[in-house]
């Protein structure tokens, strides 16, 4: 049941989403934007500074995440259709799972764009360890996503929510998203510092144990009125 | 774990919003065959009552009883039995009528084919199965809403405002089938600022104002004018 419920809210946004490309379309195209502009300031003679790929990646996906994140839950705020969702007879923490998984996905979509250009643009071997570099992306972006999902879902009823959501967000995903971006300049130094991304790969599915377990506990007693 | 009811009973339920008193120890029950009208004017409680009857909300002090059974023991497995149509519509207007209808069959662990048809043929949008729901007009939405919050045959119904953009005709269809529904053993509780449209239609007449409950009486009618008296008078 817990599972069945998270895959039919998933296969209901992605409905959603198929014939609006709305998010998608608005993430990519922020997420894009970001990077082009800091391509524009830090690039200089086809030479950018050390570690700032991995800033920008990271900067790009939070940015771009956040943005997702409000626009994902505006929909169910649009005939207060995540009422009817907290209504139904399912666990409400697979509700809570079922977003998550869309904005993973979502995220995920935008990082197969995000790390070609950066990599192109910023001339770094983002490459050169590709299951590293999955390990990096994988355990940033669930951590963000995680708190992320929570905190919309919270603030879907606020009259401030979009100026909430980042104030609330960043200060506890600060961790996840230096980890993220020490482990990609792990990655970036020459030669590879192989056993600190790793260590950061480790330390990053530690937070997301913590962030995704708390999530859970906390989702039902938050969202009830 | 399946749970049922006949009555539904509120006990000395308070609900405060921050320093806000949204309710201030409401005590009624309702019972299987029950229309029952929440009337009262704007702000008196009655959406928080509707919110709290349907488990999106918890009260203050005090404690709601479904049958026998208190809210928080029976948990998810009591939704299965609880149907709300409020003021908004509970519907996704990027998806169709039928995909709005089939996922909410699913959620609720219903067979979308046995289920969905039959909805759709009720709300008479049979022929606009297929049609996004953004293109709808207010009444056939809320026809749709009617639909989707019936769809699991609940035995507590409640309504906030159902009545909100209809038409004659499709008022008189929605009375019939919240008669039909209590005819059923349901019990309908139905929040309305239409007293002409409650009265002859409900059985029990609930007023609140400011949080309080005013009276909790058998329906007579002339409805409009005992209204009057009892919310003047307050």
């Amino acid at each position: 049941m817990f599972m069945r419920t998270a895959w039919l809210v998933l296969r209901k946004d992605f409905a959603i989403e198929v014939k609006s490309l709305e998010v998608l379309t608005t993430t990519l195209f922020f997420a894009i934007s970001c990077v082009l502009i800091f391509a524009f300031a830090f690039v200089k003679n086809g030479q950018a500074p050390e570690d700032a790929a991995a800033g920008i990646l990271w900067i790009a996906i939070a940015f771009s995440g956040t943005l997702a994140l409000g626009r994902t839950f505006e929909r169910e705020r649009y005939g207060e259709t995540l009422r009817a969702l907290l209504l139904a007879p399912a666990p409400r923490p697979a509700l809570y799972v079922g977003k998550l998984l869309g904005m993973l996905a979502l995220l995920g979509v935008a990082e197969l764009l995000l790390v070609p250009l950066i990599a192109f643009l910023f001339q770094a071997a983002l490459f050169s360890r590709p299951l590293l570099l999955v390990g990096i992306l994988g355990g940033g972006t669930i951590g963000f996503a995680a708190v992320g999902t929570l905190f919309a879902a919270m603030l879907v009823r606020a009259r401030s929510r979009d100026v909430l959501l980042p104030i609330l967000l960043y200060p506890i995903t600060i961790p996840v998203i230096i980890g993220g971006v020490r482990g990609t300049a792990a990655l970036l130094a020459s030669p590879v510092d192989e056993p600190s991304a790793v260590m950061w790969i480790g330390i990053l599915t530690a937070f997301d144990v913590v962030f995704v377990t708390l999530s859970l506990w906390t989702f039902e007693p938050l969202m009830t009125e | 774990m399946s749970v049922d009811f006949t009555s539904v009973q509120l006990l000395d339920v308070s609900r405060h919003f921050g320093r806000r008193r949204a309710l201030s120890r409401v005590s009624l029950s309702a019972a299987s065959g029950d229309i029952v009208a929440l009337l009262g004017p704007n702000g008196a409680g009655k959406s928080t009552l509707i919110t709290i009857l349907a488990t999106l909300a918890t009260p203050t002090s005090g404690e709601v009883r479904y049958g026998d059974q208190p809210a928080a023991r029976l948990g998810a497995a009591l939704r299965i039995r609880i149907g709300l149509l409020a003021h908004e519509l509970h519907l996704y207007p990027e998806l169709s009528a039928r995909q709005n209808l089939a996922f909410f069959a699913e959620l609720y662990g219903l067979d979308p084919r046995t289920t969905v048809d039959a909805a759709l043929e009720s709300a008479g949008l049979a022929d606009r199965a297929d049609d996004t729901v953004s293109g709808f007009s207010r009444g056939m939405r809320q026809r749709l809403a009617l639909e989707r919050a019936l769809l699991h045959g609940p035995r507590l119904v409640l309504f906030d405002e159902p009545f909100t953009g209809l038409d004659d005709r499709a008022v008189g269809i929605v009375a019939d089938r919240l008669r039909a529904l209590a005819a059923g053993g349901a019990i309908v509780v139905l929040a309305t600022h239409d007293l002409d449209l409650a009265d002859g239609l409900v059985n029990r007449v609930v007023l609140i104002r400011g949080g309080r409950l005013l009276s909790d009486e058998v329906a007579t009618t002339g409805l409009r004018a005992r209204y009057r008296a009892l919310i003047g008078a307050a």
